[in-house]
């Protein structure tokens, strides 16, 4: 009887892990390229969540075809952000970087305190409570539907980094910064770029979580906890290495949520991050520490 | 609004009258004269958590009390008082927030004040309150501590946990009694504040004795936007009857959720759910409210007032819940004390509301009587959603519905 449900405790996970690592994602990458950790990452998922809940109760607009619109809102909003406040304000030091993005944290989330108080908010979607069946668990679409679309934007993410001129550029940056200064490449313009991608998976993020999630102004912080963790977990700046950490971390979270109650879920994760920074400090795929 | 409007209606007492222009010919020393006898009106505190969590139960909290406010303007005023002018205050749904709320009304010169919701913020409020000797009427607030303290300015309308656990299980008995007795084990979900806590630690105490079977006793915080594994617990132990006690949208979430896995104990039993016995639950989802009980504060179905009311409330689009009604019978109480009191007076009103016998409010509590601050009459109702309504199921004496238990398959 016991594994049957410890089954669909490990499916939902899954599925909440999906969405996390698309949270890393954006993380790993701004990680990966600008070598800073990017502290406003949780802000600006609020920030997002915010315009998710907007979108849907002022103009009607459904979650899943707000991220057509909100996505490149929010690459544009990431790509001004490193171009005209971090990247100048920072003058090359990373620990200028670090407090500059903490302040840009502070700043966006008491504008959203201001604006729309400490009150917790959720949207009401017709399909939020629908499920589909899956070898006798009862999947939550909203869930399901992030789950596959956090791959779809990860394999998308990974073929901009291989592919196109902007993702070689952008991994030169990251590999040999004054290198690919030297050979033409505008590392500023790369540096905003690298950080609108981060900032635009946040925003697809967002319009999955909304459905069947809440939104406050303090809501990104527990996400951004776990990304860093997965991040860790997965291996600084690993595409596929933040996939497989945001399951993992979805799975440990959901079985310590069942184990040892609600309140204790993510004590896992942290254990989990604890290990990780003891044992294998470079992650599961990472490269370099 | 309420000021301008007294003023005005001031000004044109003292244009129409003979009085009037004798008052304003002898000047300004004779006019206060005239308006005693008419009544100078009287500033009502009506404290509710209007934002923050609790924010949706606080602002029909608010329009309970001020439709009977308006209602008393409208009738001319309180006798010998006058009319009524409300100092509305917002406790952010926090008792911290509810202190500097009784403050700055105390500073207003408010003769009352009437509610607070939450158990935690009544039992900060009330203590505040009491140091100005301000009479503070708790709308909601269950936790007995609230009138256990001797405070003399704090009197609560409405029931208190005790009495509404004890009908809560005794009806819980009868009604698995009538049934042949199917339900054995129960599960309790609730919230690890003060009220959900409070609630599971007494039912833990009382079920065994009463020959239920507690399976296990889940706790989550609010808020909690995930009940999946909450509800694979419940799956996996099967109980006969799921125990919910947490606030409105926790208690939606799980009852969807619960719906969503297809989990159908033989009855959701509440006690003071926190959307149980809600009409905008009802309304909004009614395949997961359906067959759900509860026991909880409810209007008295017979008196033809409480009807008027409802439909007054609903003809603004707003929903009937029990903060509305409760609300309405507090500001009504308070309407009578004053007439009695015969003064805008903050001792003689205490005195006035301790010696209350009033009948005229909304819900089944007969004549009023306090003691030690807690109405004697107060009692709750145990309710059902049956079709797209819900039912009274007890006491007998106003039922509406027989309960249907254990719930039909889906």
């Amino acid at each position: 009887m016991q594994t049957a449900i410890i089954i669909p405790a490990i499916l939902n996970g899954v599925l909440m892990g999906a969405v996390y690592a698309l949270v890393a994602l954006g993380l790993t990458l701004i990680y990966g390229v600008l070598h800073i950790i990017n502290f406003a990452h949780g802000a600006l998922l609020t920030a997002a969540l915010f315009a998710v809940y907007f979108c849907f109760r002022t103009l009607g607009i459904d979650p899943y075809v707000a991220v057509l619109g909100l996505a490149p809102l929010f690459f544009l909003l990431g790509y001004a952000l490193q171009r005209f406040v971090i990247g100048p304000a920072a003058h090359g030091e990373d620990s200028n970087i670090l407090l500059v993005t903490l302040g840009i944290a502070v700043v966006i989330e008491n504008a959203l305190l201001y604006v729309f108080r400490a009150d917790t908010r959720t949207i009401d979607v017709p399909y939020g409570f629908s499920v589909i069946e899956f070898g006798g668990t009862f999947l939550s679409v909203p869930r399901v539907v992030g789950f596959f679309a956090a791959f779809a934007v990860a394999g998308l993410l990974w073929a901009i980094l291989a592919l196109t001129d902007t993702g070689k550029a952008i991994r030169a940056v990251a590999k040999e910064k004054r290198g690919a200064e030297l050979s033409g490449i505008d590392v500023a313009h790369i540096y905003a770029m690298t950080f609108g991608l981060g900032t635009a998976c946040l925003a697809v993020a967002a319009c999955l979580l909304m459905p069947s999630y809440y939104v406050n102004p303090h809501v990104g912080n527990a996400f951004v906890l776990v990304a860093f963790t997965i991040v860790v977990l997965g291996g600084m700046g690993s595409v596929p290495g933040a996939l497989i950490g945001g399951l993992f971390a979805g799975v440990v979270e959901s079985l310590c949520g069942f184990y040892l109650g609600e309140s204790l879920g993510q004590i896992g994760i942290f254990l989990m991050f604890i290990l990780v920074l003891l044992f294998r400090p470079t992650g599961l795929l990472g490269a370099r520490a | 609004m309420t000021d301008k409007r007294n003023t005005f209606s001031r000004r044109n007492f003292l244009q129409t009258t003979a009085v009037g222009v004798a008052a304003a010919a002898t000047g300004t020393i004779a006019m206060p004269a005239v308006l005693r006898a008419q009544g100078a009106g009287v500033k009502l505190g009506v404290l509710q958590p209007v934002t923050g969590a609790l924010s949706y139960s606080g602002q029909q909290g608010k329009l309970g009390a001020t439709i009977a406010i308006d209602e008393i303007n409208a009738a001319g005023g309180i006798k010998g008082i006058g009319r009524i002018e409300p100092v509305l205050g917002d406790a952010q749904s926090t008792p911290d927030g509810g202190n500097a709320e009784v403050e700055k009304m105390n500073a207003a010169g408010v003769v009352a004040i009437v509610g607070g919701y939450a158990s935690s913020i009544c039992l900060a409020t009330t203590q505040t309150a009491a140091r100005y000797d301000l009479p503070y009427i708790v709308d909601v607030g269950v936790t007995d501590a609230i009138v256990t303290r001797g405070l003399k300015n704090t009197f609560r309308f409405g029931p208190g946990f005790g009495v509404i656990s004890k009908s809560a299980l005794d009806n819980l008995v009868a009604i698995n009694d009538k049934a042949g007795k199917p339900a054995k084990t129960v599960m309790i979900v609730h919230e690890d504040s003060a009220f959900g806590s409070g609630l599971a630690k007494l039912l833990n105490a009382q079920l065994p004795e009463r020959g239920f079977q507690i399976l296990e006793t889940i706790p989550h915080p609010t808020p909690t936007r995930d009940f999946n594994n909450v509800v694979l617990k419940i799956k996996a132990q099967n109980p006969d009857i799921v125990v919910p006690a947490n606030y409105y949208n926790e208690y939606v979430l799980l009852a969807r959720t619960m719906q969503q896995q297809r989990v159908r104990p033989k009855a959701i039993y509440s006690v003071l759910g926190g959307a149980a016995s809600s009409y905008k639950f009802v309304k909004e989802f009614p395949e997961a409210a359906q067959y759900i009980m509860d026991c909880n504060h409810w209007f008295d179905p017979r008196n033809p007032k409480a009807l008027e009311l409802k439909k007054k409330v609903e003809a603004q689009g707003q929903f009937y819940t029990y903060e509305v009604f409760m609300n309405y019978s507090c500001v009504l109480l308070v309407a009578d004390a004053l007439a009695r009191a015969g003064a805008a007076d903050r001792a003689k009103l205490n005195a006035a509301l301790e010696s209350s016998t009033f009948t005229g409010h909304v819900m089944p509590y007969g004549p009023t009587k306090f003691v030690n601050g807690q109405n004697q009459g107060a009692a709750p109702a145990n309710t059902q959603v049956l079709g797209n309504d819900i039912q009274v199921i007890f006491p007998e004496t106003f039922a509406s519905a027989k309960p249907v238990f254990p719930m039909p398959p889906a």
